[in-house]
Order: C-alpha cells, then sequence, then structure tokens
C-alpha cells in the first residue's frame, strides 16, 4: 500500500455520530485506539473500510469518518473478505464481537482466517450477549449465571486465540479496554501485518457482565496476573520483575528468578514469528490462576495471503490467454458455420 | 464414409442413450448432439440422471440417460418420446421402456442381459422383452461388451478400462444408423486424451467397431437420414444453460464495464455457473468458492459494497439459506445477481429433477417488506440473455435481482447462434464521481429511483451503510416512524419502475384467441412446440410466455383480455398463476400444472389444451 505524507490526527477519524454506548463501556476505549492508531499508518483515509456484523461493538463503523458497513450478524469476515477481493487496495477492518464472530459467524470467521485474506479483525470479547441484554456467549466462563443460563452454564468455552490459531492464524494478538497504548500499538501491527489478523480486545461489559475480566485484569494484582509478551524479548512479568515463563517437559511452568536454581536464561525468550504454533498456542491457553494470562502479539507469521495470489493468479493467466474479451470468448472452442 | 443411397429422408428424431451412471452415457449423448450440431441440424438435449454418482450397478435406481431430439426443422424440445433407445443394461431398459415410442427401435448391449443383471434390475423373469411387453417394438440386442472386448484384443488393456469404452461401441453404432460422420467424435478424443494416448487408440478403434458392426447388421438398415436445418446464416455453437447464464453476467459485467466477483458454494444444478466463471481468470473474473451459500451472497455484497459486478448462484435450498443477507442486499440498495437454477423441491428434494417451485421463495422469502425484481430464463441459449437483462437491471436500477433458470435449461443444450456484444446496449452504473459536492448516498434518481453508488477508495465520499432502517437521503440510520414508512414505499415503487425499462410482453399466433396458453421460464420449448402444432391443426390458440415476473410488463392486462381463456402452466401447484390472480384479478385463470420432476411433454399438453378448446 502506499503510503500518504498527509498526516491525519485522531479527530480526522471521528464521524459526526453520537456515539450511543453505554456510558463506562470498554468499547469506547477501543474506538479511542483505533482513531489513536490509523494516523500511525499514513494511508489515505478513503482506503479503510469498517465492517461489522450485528452486536454493540457492531455500531462500530457508524463512528468512523471512514467508509462502513454495518452489516448482519456473524457475517461481517464474509463480506469483509468480499470487500478486500473486490479492492485489495483498501485496508479492511472487521469489527466485531464474541456473540458475532464465535457462535453466529463461527464458520465465516474460521474460514477467513484459514484462506489468510488480508482483513484486521478486532474481536471484542466481553464474553456476554449485551445487545439482547444479558444472555451467555460462547466465551462465557463455564458455570456463568445469566439470563438464559439462571442455573450455570454447562457449556465450555471457546479460548479465542486456541481456535484461531487451530485454524491456521498467522497473526494472533490479545489486549484489553483499559490498556489504550497496547491495543493502539497491536492495531498499527495488525494492520502492517499481511494476511488475517485477529486482535483479541477483553472487554468490560458494564450493564450485563460488569467486572468479568477484573480477578486477571484489577488494577492491585494485574501486573502478577498477565504478562503482556514482546517478540525477541524473555517472557518475564510481575510486579517486581522477578516471574517468568520456562519449559517444564512439555509444559509451561512459572518460576521465580532466583528461586529453586532458576535464573533468567531459563526464562523463554518469546518468538512471534515461529511457525511451529505450538508453544503459541500453549502461550494463549495460560490461564489464571495457573498461570498469568497473556497478552501483546502472541503469533505473526508470514503467509501467502488470498487476495495477493488471486491478483497473481489472474495476471499469469491473462499474460498469455487467448481470450481478451466476451467476443473472444464466444467464439472459442468448437463453432461451426451455417451458409 | 459416404451417405448410403438408400437412406430414409426423415425431418426429426429421438434418440435416448442410458445405462449405468458409470457407463458414460452423458458423455455419448453430448458426441453425438455435437456432431449432429456441426452437421448442421437444429437440436435439444436432456440429460436425466441421478443423484447419486455411481448408485449401485444394474440397478434402475443408478441409471443415467441422455435425451437428444434433432431434426431438419426448428427443434424446441428435447422431444417427448424416443425414436430409439440404447439401454446398456436389463435395469436402463427398464428404466427407459415407458419413454420409447410405440413400435420404436431398442438397441441393447446383449450381453449385459444375463441372469444376474435382469434380476439385479427387478424383473420378475428372464425374459425382459417379454415381461414389457415390447415384442413388436424394433429389437436389436447388440453384444457390444464382447464386442468392445475383441476390438481391443492385443493392447493389453485390463477389463475395467476395456468396458469403459463400451459407450464408444454404442455411439459407432448410432453414427451409422444416422449417417453421421466419425471425424467428429474422434478430434474430441483426441483432444481430451491427448497425454494418454492408448486411450485414444482404444476408444478410436471401440467407435469404428461399432460403426462398422452397424454396416454389417441388416436389422439395421435402412439407414436414416436427418438433413440439416434450414436455420439462419451465422456462426454456431453448442449452448448449454448453465454455461449460457455464466457467460451472459460476463456479458454484462463487460458492458457494465466493471470487475466481476461471484462468490458461490456448489450446489446441483448451479454448479456449472461458478464452474464456468472460476474459468474465466482470463477475463479478470474473481471466483470465491465460499464456505456455505450464506457466505456466497455475502461475499459478493461486500464486493458489491467495493464496486464489483457481484454475482451469486445456487439452487432452492442455498436461495433460502441466502434470504437474510438478500434483505441486506435491498436495505443497503446494492446491485447483485442471484442465479437459483431451481430444482424439485421441498428441502432436498429432488437435486437433478427439474422444477419451477421456487417462485414464490424468489418473490416473497424474505422477512419485512422486501421487493426484488425476479426474471427468468426461458430457454437454455437465452439463459446468456437473461443473465444480461438480470445484470442491466441490478447495476442501473442499485437492486438485487433474481434471476430463475431451472435443472431442465441449466443441462439442457441446444446450438446458438453466436451474437456479437456490439449488438447488446451499454450498461451504465450511476457511480459518483470524486469531487461530487454535497453527495447523500441515499439521494436518488427522479425516474428509475435508484441510489448512486460511491466506491470505497474514492476520497470525499466516506459514508456507512447497512442493515438498519436508512434516512431517505442521507443513508444514516433513521428510526423515524414517518422515514421508515417512506422508504418501504420507496423500496416498493424503485422496482414498480423497472416495468418502464422492459420490452412489452409479446404473444406467438393470432392478436384473439379462444384460448391463451400462458408460461414462463423453462416451459417455453414444450408451450411453443404444442401452440404451434395446434396453430397447424387450425385451432384457435395463442402463447404468453414471461421472462419478467416482477414487475410484470406492462401491457399484459391489454394482451390478457384479447383471449376468451387463459390458462397457467407450470412444473408446480400454481404459483404463478396464483401470483396473476393477486395483480390481475379481474381475469379467471385455469390450470395446467405438474410436479413430476419432468418437463411438461407435448402430447399432454396438446391433449388438455384440446379439452380446453372443446369446453
Amino acid at each position: 500500500m502506499s503510503e500518504n505524507q498527509t498526516k491525519y490526527t485522531a479527530k480526522d477519524f471521528k464521524s459526526d455520530q453520537e456515539v450511543r454506548w453505554c456510558p463506562g463501556c470498554g468499547d469506547h476505549a477501543i474506538l479511542n485506539a483505533i482513531q489513536r492508531a490509523l494516523p500511525e499508518l499514513h494511508y489515505d483515509r478513503e482506503r479503510y473500510a469498517f465492517i461489522s456484523g450485528i452486536g454493540c461493538s457492531s455500531r462500530f463503523p457508524y463512528y468512523m469518518n471512514t467508509y462502513g458497513f454495518h452489516s448482519i450478524h456473524g457475517r461481517a469476515s464474509a463480506i469483509a473478505s468480499g470487500t478486500k477481493s473486490a479492492n485489495p487496495n483498501l485496508s479492511v477492518w472487521q469489527i466485531t464481537g464474541d456473540g458475532d464472530a464465535m457462535a453466529i459467524g463461527g464458520n465465516h470467521f474460521i474460514h477467513a482466517i484459514r484462506r489468510n485474506i488480508d482483513i484486521n479483525i478486532i474481536l471484542f470479547n466481553n464474553e456476554i450477549y449485551g445487545l439482547t441484554k444479558g444472555q451467555y456467549s460462547p466465551c462465557s466462563k463455564f458455570g456463568s449465571v445469566t439470563k438464559t443460563s439462571p442455573y450455570g452454564t454447562i457449556e465450555h468455552p471457546f479460548r479465542p486465540g486456541e481456535l484461531i490459531i487451530g485454524a491456521q492464524g498467522k497473526f494472533f494478538a490479545r489486549s484489553y479496554d483499559g490498556n489504550i497504548k497496547l491495543s493502539s500499538d497491536i492495531f498499527v501491527a495488525a494492520a502492517k501485518h499481511d494476511g488475517t489478523s485477529v486482535v483479541e480486545v477483553l472487554q468490560n461489559c458494564v450493564i450485563y457482565n460488569d467486572k468479568t475480566h477484573e480477578e486477571v485484569l484489577g488494577k492491585e494484582n494485574r501486573d502478577d496476573r498477565i504478562i503482556i509478551l514482546e517478540h525477541g524479548k524473555k517472557m518475564i512479568f510481575g510486579k517486581d520483575g522477578n516471574k517468568g515463563l520456562a519449559l517444564d517437559g512439555l509444559k509451561l511452568k512459572v518460576v521465580t528468578i532466583g528461586e529453586e536454581g532458576y535464573t533468567e536464561d531459563d526464562i523463554l525468550t518469546h518468538d512471534a514469528e515461529e511457525m511451529n504454533p505450538g508453544l503459541h498456542m500453549m502461550l494463549v491457553n495460560m490461564q489464571y490462576p495457573e498461570y498469568p494470562v497473556a497478552f501483546g502479539i502472541i503469533r505473526r507469521v508470514k503467509a501467502a495471503t488470498y487476495d495477493d495470489q488471486m491478483v497473481e493468479q489472474i495476471a499469469a493467466v491473462q499474460a498469455t490467454a487467448k481470450i481478451k474479451c466476451v467476443d473472444d470468448l464466444l467464439n472459442s472452442g468448437a463453432t461451426w458455420d451455417v451458409e | 464414409m459416404n451417405k448410403k443411397a438408400n437412406a430414409v429422408q426423415l425431418d426429426e428424431v429421438t434418440i435416448r442413450f442410458s445405462g449405468d451412471s458409470g457407463d458414460g452415457m452423458q458423455l455419448t449423448g453430448t458426441l453425438f448432439s455435437n456432431a449432429s450440431a456441426l452437421f448442421g441440424n437444429d437440436l435439444s438435449t436432456f440429460p436425466d440422471y441421478p443423484a447419486e454418482i455411481r448408485a449401485p450397478q444394474g440397478t434402475v435406481g443408478g441409471v443415467s440417460g441422455f435425451q437428444v431430439k434433432f431434426g431438419h426443422k426448428e427443434v424446441n424440445t428435447p422431444g417427448d418420446y424416443c425414436n430409439i433407445l440404447v439401454a446398456m443394461n436389463p435395469a436402463a431398459l427398464k428404466a427407459n421402456v415407458q419413454w420409447v415410442k410405440n413400435g420404436g427401435t431398442i438397441i441393447f448391449d446383449s450381453n449385459s442381459f444375463e441372469p444376474k443383471n435382469i434380476a439385479r434390475a427387478g424383473f420378475k423373469t428372464e425374459d425382459p422383452i417379454k415381461e414389457l411387453g415390447i415384442e413388436d417394438f424394433n429389437i436389436i440386442p447388440a453384444p457390444i461388451s464382447n464386442l468392445t472386448k475383441e476390438a481391443v484384443v492385443g493392447l493389453g488393456m485390463d477389463n475395467k478400462s476395456i468396458l469403459r469404452c463400451k459407450n464408444m461401441f454404442a455411439l459407432g453404432i448410432v453414427c451409422y444408423v444416422f449417417n453421421r460422420p466419425l471425424s467428429f467424435t474422434e478430434e474430441y478424443l483426441e483432444n481430451k486424451f491427448k497425454k494418454k494416448p492408448d486411450v485414444i487408440t482404444a476408444n478410436k478403434l471401440v467407435l469404428n467397431a461399432g460403426y462398422n458392426y452397424a454396416e454389417t447388421l441388416e436389422a439395421l438398415t435402412p439407414t436414416y437420414e436427418v438433413a440439416p436445418a434450414e436455420i439462419k446464416k451465422g456462426k454456431y455453437r453448442n449452448m448449454s444453460g448453465n454455461q449460457a447464464t455464466a457467460w451472459g453476467l460476463l456479458a454484462a459485467s463487460e458492458k457494465a464495464n466493471l470487475p466481476m466477483f461471484i462468490g458461490s458454494y456448489p450446489i446441483t444444478p448451479a454448479t456449472e455457473v461458478l464452474q464456468e466463471l472460476a474459468k474465466r481468470k482470463d477475463l479478470g473474473v474473481k471466483s470465491f468458492q465460499a464456505e456455505d451459500e450464506i457466505a456466497g451472497i455475502c461475499t459478493s455484497i461486500g464486493a458489491a459494497f467495493a464496486g464489483n459486478f457481484a454475482v451469486t448462484s445456487t439452487s432452492g435450498p442455498g436461495l433460502a439459506l441466502k434470504s437474510e443477507a438478500l434483505g441486506l442486499a435491498v436495505m443497503t440498495e446494492l446491485p447483485l445477481v442471484i442465479v437459483n437454477v431451481q430444482r424439485g423441491g421441498p428441502s432436498t428434494g429432488l437435486p437433478t429433477k427439474t422444477e419451477q417451485s421456487d417462485l414464490n421463495q424468489a418473490l416473497y422469502g424474505r422477512n419485512g417488506e422486501s421487493p426484488i425484481p425476479v426474471i427468468a430464463a426461458s430457454t437454455p441459449s437465452d439463459c446468456f440473455d437473461y443473465a444480461f437483462a438480470a445484470g442491466k437491471i441490478a447495476v442501473e436500477h442499485m437492486t438485487p435481482i433474481i434471476l430463475l433458470t431451472d435443472g431442465f435449461l441449466a443441462n439442457g443444450s441446444e446450438p446458438w447462434r453466436i451474437p456479437s456484444m456490439s449488438d447488446y446496449p451499454e450498461i451504465k452504473a450511476p457511480i459518483v464521481k470524486e469531487g461530487t459536492k454535497d453527495w447523500m448516498p441515499y439521494a436518488r434518481d427522479e425516474e428509475k429511483m435508484a441510489r448512486t453508488w460511491a466506491f470505497p477508495g474514492t476520497p470525499g465520499l466516506e459514508h456507512r451503510i447497512g442493515g438498519l432502517e436508512k434516512d431517505k437521503l442521507k443513508g444514516s440510520v433513521s428510526h423515524d416512524p414517518i422515514n421508515h414508512e417512506e422508504m418501504t414505499a420507496i423500496r416498493d415503487e424503485k422496482v414498480k419502475r423497472i416495468a418502464n425499462h422492459i420490452p412489452d410482453l409479446e404473444v406467438v399466433g393470432p392478436k384473439e384467441a379462444d384460448l391463451l396458453v400462458v408460461g414462463w421460464g423453462g416451459t417455453k420449448g414444450h408451450l411453443h412446440t404444442a401452440v404451434n402444432e395446434l396453430l397447424e391443426d387450425g385451432k384457435s390458440v395463442a402463447l404468453a410466455h414471461f421472462n419478467y415476473i416482477n414487475p410484470l410488463q406492462k401491457n399484459v392486462a391489454e394482451v390478457f383480455a384479447r383471449y376468451k381463456k387463459i390458462v397457467v402452466c407450470e412444473i408446480n401447484l400454481g404459483q404463478f398463476a396464483n401470483y396473476l390472480r393477486m395483480n390481475l384479478q379481474q381475469f379467471q385463470y385455469l390450470q395446467y400444472n405438474k410436479v413430476q420432476g419432468l418437463p411438461f411433454t407435448v402430447i399432454e399438453l396438446k391433449d388438455h389444451f384440446n379439452k380446453l378448446l372443446e369446453e
């Protein structure tokens, strides 16, 4: 994509529509993070298309002063795939939630990822259906009491990262609504990545699932309960910066540097660009209290994209094709003349 | 191979090839049809095959058939009943004997008529001919399997490969009987199996063996000749319905000067539309095989949003899955062609059989007040023209449109005089230019009521669309009650105004008559032939065949008023008849319906019309 010298500010990406999410909703912060990220990309504004499905998060395109499409429940991955294929020069973003992407849109979601079409998917995960007022989602914690599970859910939740890597995802990152800087940096990286990128943002629904992420993200204990991974850096975390992740056989283990004979050398170094998804899978699956929850860019590997290959295939065929227009086609193959 | 002096001249002949679904009957029929087309006959074909790819060998359920009618005169149907049946086994005979004219010729592979196969076909005795009561027919047992084996002795082929050639033996026999040169088929084999010279040799040997066998067999004399038809001068090609649909869409994309995108999911009998377009990378087609029917239409909607000529293809069950997204295309007023190749329903129904029972679904199968124009093709080759027309309406009126074809049209084929694209009109997309001041996404053209189309990537036209109700000018979300009512009326009126841009309904036959036969879509060939034959008999009858369903053409009421009786004929329980009752209540509609997964026969139509004329 060519870059434009014109510098935008976050304000240039705000539309004239009144933002209608609940006060205190995590979506506001994610919107801010996007509007902060886009100026850093230097793309012309008209090249952005924000495409969403249905749900609270899916109102997002209305608030962006870009091209936008608020579509139907679960189908944003398919619509975005069509838009990107039709015009590969666009920067296409899909805004979705855990109900939209993981339930009704699951099929489109995994296939977009499998194809590695160059769209950026931002998955707002609040572990609840907000717009329909509080039913459990495929990401709700086991046993969650909601309006449709008054006695607690008996379903095992999806961990989006696990599903994404299982679908051959090439880019997966995790952030949380409260950390605009982290989200914004990840969005820039996701946009620059060629191929499908998925960013899961843990988001708080203040009305129907308040504090669902609090155990991990609550300010008091956050530093000990999360790890922000950076490519090429040691997997170290904790208030005192002395905890880390090491391999124990085939499993990850939380260790304290200086205890049980562990030194910094024993701590793993994060390699987001490793093709083998084994370690990435372990990282996305880490859950508190056994492990810290992983944030940052967990996986970012290169692979041919659907849209590039589509363009290349058409160009290759056209280079040697005898049929250049419909008239050529109609007159090709077996024909005969009637005198 | 010179023409034989004692050949009998015929105006038209119908042949049905039948065998196990793995016997290559579709290919045999196609090759014979192509040879006949090349020879200058007019023709029409009808493949009749089972849903199973390889049903149990030798059973009636696994029989695959291919019927072709070719003639010295205009041929509009593949024929009701055949003059000649080729049956490769007892099951093929049993399944198809009902389609042979009384006293017709039946050529069968006598080697396959052994007790085990006869029993497997469900015959109760060991003499199928007697059991079927067809001893008076011209029965020609030919040892096709054995002679096929003999023909390739010494080539070192295994038994399975040898028997795969036996369809060429049957083709050789038929080519002899109708004085068709083998050169066309030989050329086909040489091209098809370029990399397998052994296969070419074997098939050619068997083809010639069949031809020579027929020559030495007295039962097959005299031979027949069907002289070339007097058809309009020009360059011709054979065209099947699905191919014509795909190519017509390409033509529309070219005339609209927009790149083509097809998002689609394989489904019988529509798959060839996607396959044909997937081949056309040379014309820049972006073909996207989606993960399901819903993604098929949704990727197309996304592509239409981005400014491509967008298409999706499907059959009945797939259209059902696409309904919600159709509503989105209505609400966002994006151009999109949805091809529905109808098959027998409901549910999975009869996937390989034809029916016209998706009309109601096409007209009404959505939530809300959700009008969509519907048009229907009526012959295999006019699928090209109606696919083109669908594309033109979609783009110029900024609307999704459903093009109905059916299994009979999709798989049938006929010779087609190749047009020039210069004969087709331009398609003018209402694209908004960069720099347009004060542009509003839902402001519309006064006459057509189409909104304009701004492509993402155009500076200054950034806007948002979606499935929520739109403000009638700005296109932003509006929950205003009056706006909703106005928008509902606008969407309705926009589709109605298409009637100002389509040709009038034409009538075959006299301007006034006792009986007007009304049909729509794929039944045209049969209705046309039946009405023509009645006109030759001096009957007071005419045909009005519909291609434009929603909206109806403006002169329909004026046409209907000129006839004493109206009979609406369709392959369903009366969906179009009811639609006419609703829209043109001043007329009485009689119905003729058939729902067997089969086309009408000309004979049954004529019988019925004669009865109506006598009443």
